[in-house]
């Protein structure tokens, strides 16, 4: 069937901030609902409140709405775009709840509009813990054993039945699995009972037998209206049943289930799709599968794109999003081409020809006191996703890729393994157990204790065994005589240079990263790049999707073209997540319209600048120094982007420069002065900019000098750190010296600054790009919350709202004297601090930030596109004056987003370490506004050390 | 010291490509048809099935011997592949199931094998240049040699290949159901004797050639069952369309799988061709147009009906591959019978066409009920 001439005019729901659980993979499959749709000539209405999505960028859809997503919103939107469909199902949980709230009240009906993508009805029943279940029962689909409970009494009735603990607490109708958790013992029993009661919007919970320690794995499907269904990725966890999938690493395809095993769980899967309801589109099902037997149970089916639609797309190259929203518009599978290939069909099941790690990313050290053990309840706050010719090297670029300060899994002298540690961490699930089983291994530990005691299938365990017997072998060689077979092993292992270095340096002596890479290309040692194709090479693809292998034949040709490399921001995390992503896909598009080919490199696989049609190259590898050298020196371009990957890409700066690389934009010396706070304060000196009294301190003395100096309360602040990690305000000495104690633990390398805590003072944010002759302003922002709360976690207004015309002039100029003295090619921005009318300057940062996107929302202007294109080469006064001027005419607001929830054990407090993970846009008219008064009226409350 | 055999072991093609990697399997040399599977699961059900009989397999997953090797998954009494080329072979497995390791396996099956090579820049050779025969060795590692010797290997067009793998004697696989069915064994898979005794038929198994119209004229199937099988259809045709027509002269309902598919297209006196790069894996859409539903498949076929030579009088074209438009089946017009390029038995690979058998079945329901 072709596409529908019913319906013309289609409202997208976004999924609105980030938040743990429901991050940037809606921003990927929203940007590819919207360009399908309109590729198919269909006219698109979109609603969403995060403003640093591509998806509510002007070339996504055709009107955009950055408004909260509520109820109201939505029917005033309705009233006056008069869509005739809504496709909910690329907003997440967020896009379904508005969806169904407004079915009840037969909304969609009374005004004619069509849902499509998703059958409610259908997600309710996979939503109720107990509808689903009698529905399996129904299909014969094996189920846990499992009771809902409304009460107390209830719960340990069932508990009762069920044979005792432990069981599993699963609260109805929560986000990633909220409130939900493994009950081990009698004394948290009543505890997390009575939260999952309270969190679940119907107050239930579903009480059920624990299948902990079994295999679990996902499968990805997609539906036509014709109930054709496909398998596009079966992943299977490492982790085993205890860990929710979001937190668990996982691997694609599946690795130990048998086929007769596999075509099990695919008879089911398809089956339990076509028993729930009719809709055309994606759908995720999970099992367990018992260890050494064929029982198997089916653990929840979610009928929209998820999550692991985003993995399930990068990992096979399958664009999942952009076919469920064709079959969502009547499409059927057989009559549209795989995007991949051009030429065959899109419905098959794709096979892969490499194998795919996700690990997830965490950001405990934010979170004092927080639970570190994974549970069903999702923790992390994004992902990496590695490519490998086979599980070592994709396991090892993982590591690679988290950042984390690790140069592979372990082999790089971060830790000094501990039997004993290494052993009590293994006994739970943390998020450092891969590490943990290669340090287990290193200490003799065999493939049956670890599986033991972890339950991890031992084909893994086997594998990391095999890791770490090379890097036995290799700690007995040294650089002269290892040989080329076992360099090659190590490198098709996915054993990074510097990981080699340090192994070649425990017999006899030091061994540097560079002098491993040089005797590597002396052997003739370096890597292919491979082509990501959905076939497993049976037909010619399309795509310049790529990733890197230590293998015979290179399948990335590279063009006579001028190019220019732009690095992404890895892993999302507090303090760099989507913001970045937007700012790399506009780079991305800058740099085409400057004429350049543009060679995107990540490895984060909830992010549009990885969409395989964005980049003219994308090559999913771990921004690290060596692949990301691999890759500039294969491809050879005129330079790379650092500016718009964040601290990631920026981290890597200093090796650009002593390697030679052009690095587009503001010098690199520039950006690096501006992280040195003591040589950047004195930059401001000689410019005659205050800046709050300071001191450079290296210990607790130092540290308590300084502070009677210039006296209490004191801002304590690392160097070179990311969303204000390790920052904090001391208001007496002995907060000082803990907290400087406490510094020195996990910085120990660097001196670290005492700066005067301004307090009561009102802090700005100012975006801006130069061109080194003239100075573009973004926006000035002002907090409603004091200095001293980081910017990320403030409420920010534009424009400002009480700050004098006199400062703003001051700001005005500062602005421009630090620009034009640091030689700034393209972003900057200031943040700073007015108190009793003086401005004062906190930082500078000469890179696309986190506002970058909210500001380019608020006023209508894409302002990473023109900085990008700036730092290529263009000068502001290229551009017309509509591109350089607002349309904003009231205000907009940020409004930051906190994971609170998620950790019920941590206190809500903020200071000068951000904590949020997301924000919304808002615009208001005046200041009666709740959005405004609110926030205004709590402004001190929460600031906190 | 390493963890793992490093012996060396070389996999040379006719056209003079070359790739070193490590031995795995026996030691010795081997050669073939050099053939691809994109199966991401099943390598053993894949190295029993008889179709691939002579051939050298390349999986294009990287690990395989994951979950090691049990009986239940063989496909037949023995391994029937050449040789095996992988890139990331799994010395040690995971499964409480399996009596064993692959590399057990294969040793006692005395395959040949290959690993560490770049399997995927090999697919794309052959992609691009066509299938073609190769050697693999790990006693003989002189590259011209092995070249030399992969020149000289038996082509596959015209070589018949069924007599190697069908049974000896006619065997019975009882069921406890009502049908009797004269299958022919070509190299028939364990899976569609299973398939066909679950849905209630007793098989009576002929081998590929010999003697069989004696005992059918007596035993009266109620129906026909053509198997699959390996080698050049036209080469085996020179005896099978005998039982083939025996078949349609009875009346009563045919149903080919693959080879067996073939040898009744041939029979009404359509041919076939040899594909560029056949069909191998398990994840080929197949249009059903009758009912415009389409089903993943499982395929392993190096050669084809050639829509060319169809005769509209004689067939209908009831599947359709969706990504080239080759034939996948057929219904007849002038005798009750179906058949189907692919394996709807799967093993491995999706269940999705499993409905075949019963088609099959309805109409062996359907004459003996006329007949009744």
């Amino acid at each position: 069937m072709p596409r529908r001439d019913d319906i013309h005019k289609i409202l997208i729901i976004g999924s609105g901030p980030i938040v743990i659980g429901q991050a940037c993979e809606f921003d990927y499959s929203g940007s590819q609902a919207c360009r399908s749709l309109n590729d198919d000539g269909y006219e698109t209405v979109l609603i969403n409140s995060n403003p640093a999505t591509i998806m509510t960028d002007p070339m996504m859809a055709d009107k955009i709405y950055l408004k909260p997503l509520t109820i109201e919103s939505i029917k005033e939107i309705v009233e006056e775009e008069q869509p005739d469909a809504v496709l909910p199902t690329m907003g997440g949980q967020t896009g379904l709840n508005l969806t169904r709230d407004l079915q009840q009240e037969n909304y969609w009906s009374e005004h004619g509009i069509k849902i499509i993508g998703v059958d409610i009805a259908a997600v309710d029943i996979t939503e109720d813990r107990q509808q689903f279940r009698d529905l399996m029962e129904e299909i014969d689909i094996p189920q846990c054993r499992s009771r809902a409970a409304e009460s107390m009494l209830e719960a340990k009735e069932i508990t009762e039945e069920l044979g005792g603990l432990p069981i599993v607490i699963r609260p109805s109708f929560t986000m990633g699995g909220a409130g939900g958790g493994i009950v081990w013992s009698e004394d948290e029993f009543e505890r997390k009972v009575l939260r999952g009661l309270e969190m679940s919007p119907v107050h239930r919970v579903l009480i059920e037998e624990s299948i902990f320690g079994w295999k679990e794995y996902e499968l990805e499907l997609l539906r036509d209206d014709n109930d054709n269904v496909v398998i596009i990725c079966t992943v299977e966890n490492i982790d085993p049943m205890g860990v929710h999938t979001g937190d668990s690493v996982t691997v694609a395809p599946s690795q130990t289930l048998t086929d007769k095993q596999f075509q099990m769980l695919r008879d089911a899967a398809i089956k339990m799709m076509n028993s729930i309801g009719t809709f055309a589109g994606g759908c995720n099902v999970q099992f367990a599968v018992e260890p050494g037997s064929d029982r198997f149970v089916a653990i929840e089916i979610n009928p929209r794109v998820s999550r692991s639609s985003a993995l399930a797309s990068k990992a096979t190259g399958y664009p999942i999003a952009k076919i469920a929203t064709k079959l969502a518009v009547g499409y059927t599978l057989d009559e549209l081409p795989n995007p991949i290939t051009g030429n065959t069909s899109a419905c098959f099941e794709p096979s892969i020809d490499y194998v795919i790690v996700k690990a997830p990313r965490f950001n405990f050290e934010k979170f004092p006191n927080v639970d570190e053990e994974l549970t069903t309840q999702m923790k992390a706050v994004g992902e990496v996703m590695s490519i490998g010719r086979n599980f070592p090297e994709a396991l090892n670029k993982a590591w690679q890729s988290l950042e984390i300060g690790r140069q592979g899994l372990g082999a790089d002298g971060y830790d000094e393994p501990d039997r004993n540690q290494v052993r009590e961490r293994l006994m739970k699930p943390y998020w450092d157990r891969m590490i943990n089983i290669r340090h287990a291994f290193k200490l003799g530990a065999s493939v049956e204790e670890i599986a033991d005691i972890t339950s991890v299938d031992p084909w893994f365990l086997q594998q990391i065994r095999y890791m770490v017997s090379l890097e036995n072998r290799t700690e007995g060689q040294t650089l002269d005589n290892i040989g080329k077979d076992d360099f090659y092993e190590l490198k098709q292992a996915g054993f990074s240079d510097p990981q080699i270095a340090w192994m070649l340096s425990q017999s006899n002596g030091e061994v540097t990263e560079n002098e491993v890479r040089q005797k590597r290309k002396e052997l003739g040692l370096k890597p292919s790049f491979k082509v990501v194709d959905t076939c497993a090479a049976e037909f010619p693809a399309q795509t310049p999707y790529y990733y890197s292998a230590y293998e015979g034949e290179n399948e990335s040709e590279v063009t006579d073209k001028k190019k220019v490399m732009i690095l992404g921001s890895g892993p999302n995390r507090i303090g760099q997540g989507i913001e970045f992503d937007y700012s790399c896909t506009h780079a991305v598009k800058a740099a085409q319209e400057m004429g350049y080919e543009a060679i995107m490199v990540n490895c984060n696989p909830e992010t549009v600048s990885t969409d395989f049609d964005i980049a003219d190259k994308l090559y999913f590898e771990p921004v690290f120094w060596e692949r990301v050298l691999d890759i500039y020196e294969h491809e050879q371009p005129e330079g790379v982007i650092l500016q718009v990957g964040g601290q990631t890409a920026l981290k890597l700066g200093k090796k650009f420069v002593e390697a030679g690389i052009n690095i587009f934009g503001t010098p690199f010396e520039m950006i690096n002065f501006a992280e040195d706070r003591g040589s950047f304060s004195e930059f401001l000196k000689e410019l005659d900019i205050p800046f709050p009294s300071y001191g450079t301190a290296r210990d607790v003395e130092g540290a308590v000098e300084i502070a009677d100096r210039i006296g209490y309360p004191v801002l304590i602040r690392p160097s070179y750190v990311l969303g204000g990690q390790g920052m904090r305000i001391a208001v007496k000495q002995d907060e000082l010296e803990y907290y400087t104690e406490n510094v020195l633990k996990t910085h120990p390398e660097n001196a670290f600054l005492i700066d005067k805590f301004l307090e009561n003072a009102t802090e700005l944010d100012v975006d801006a790009v130069y061109d080194g002759d003239q100075l573009h302003i973004a926006g000035i922002m002002q907090h409603i919350e004091p200095a001293g709360v980081h910017s990320g976690d403030s409420t920010a207004v534009i424009p400002t709202y009480s700050v004098s015309d006199e400062a703003i002039q001051k700001i005005k100029e500062y602005q421009e004297k630090i620009a034009d003295a640091m030689g700034i090619v393209g972003f900057l921005n200031v943040q700073y601090a007015v108190k009793d009318n003086k401005v004062y300057v906190l930082e500078a940062n000469p890179r696309s930030t986190r506002t970058i996107p909210f500001l380019a929302k608020a006023t209508g202007r894409p302002e990473a596109r023109i900085a990008v294109k700036v730092m290529l080469g263009a000068k502001l006064s290229d551009f017309s004056e509509k591109e350089l001027t607002s349309t904003l005419d009231k205000w907009a607001i940020k409004e930051p987003v906190f994971p609170f929830d998620k950790f019920p054990e941590v206190k809500k407090e903020l200071g000068p370490e951000m904590k949020s993970t997301g924000e919304t846009i808002y615009f208001m008219d005046d200041f009666n506004d709740e959005h405004f008064k609110k926030p205004f009226e709590f402004k001190n409350l929460y600031l906190s050390k | 010291m390493s963890l793992y055999p490093k012996d060396k072991a070389i996999i040379a093609l006719a056209d003079g490509t070359v790739a070193h990697g490590v031995a795995i399997g026996k030691k010795g040399t081997t050669g073939g048809e050099l053939c691809f599977n994109t199966s991401m699961t099943g390598y053993q059900e894949i190295f029993t099935d008889p179709s691939y009989y002579g051939q050298l397999m390349m999986m294009t997953y990287p690990h395989i011997g994951n979950y090691g090797t049990m009986s239940r998954d063989n496909e037949a009494r023995k391994v029937m592949i050449a040789g095996l080329i992988t890139r990331s072979f799994s010395w040690e497995y995971s499964n409480p199931q399996a009596d064993g390791s692959l590399q057990e396996y294969l040793e006692r099956n005395e395959v040949i094998g290959i690993s560490g090579v770049d399997t995927r820049k090999l697919v794309r050779h052959i992609r691009e240049k066509g299938v073609m025969n190769a050697v693999i060795s790990s006693e003989e590692l002189d590259e011209d040699k092995l070249v030399q010797m992969a020149k000289e290997w038996d082509n596959m067009k015209g070589l018949e290949l069924a007599t190697k793998v069908t049974r000896d004697e006619p065997q019975t696989a009882h069921s406890d159901g009502p049908f009797k069915v004269a299958a022919f064994d070509y190299g028939i898979k364990q899976n569609i004797i299973n398939n066909l005794n679950e849905r209630g038929c007793t098989l009576r198994i002929f081998p590929a050639r010999g003697n069989f119209k004696e005992e059918l004229d007596n035993w009266k199937p109620d129906g026909f069952f053509f198997s699959n099988g390996p080698g050049d259809p036209d080469a085996t045709a020179k005896y099978a369309l005998e039982a083939v027509n025996y078949a349609k002269e009875t009346g009563k309902p045919i149903f080919g799988i693959c080879l067996g598919h073939q040898l009744m297209a041939l029979s009404e006196g359509i041919s076939t061709k040899k594909m560029f790069v056949g069909h191998r894996g398990a994840n080929q859409p197949v249009k059903n147009l009758s009912t415009g539903k389409v089903e993943i498949t499982t395929q392993n076929h190096g050669f084809a009906v050639d829509e060319d030579t169809l005769d509209e009088s004689k067939v209908e074209v009831t599947h359709l591959n969706l990504n080239d438009d080759t034939i996948e089946g057929l219904r007849f017009k002038n005798f009750p019978g179906f058949s189907i390029q692919y394996h709807p038995e799967a093993s491995p690979g999706p269940h999705d066409s499993s409905y075949l058998f019963d088609q099959f079945l309805d109409m062996i329901k359907e004459v003996k009920k006329e007949l009744a």
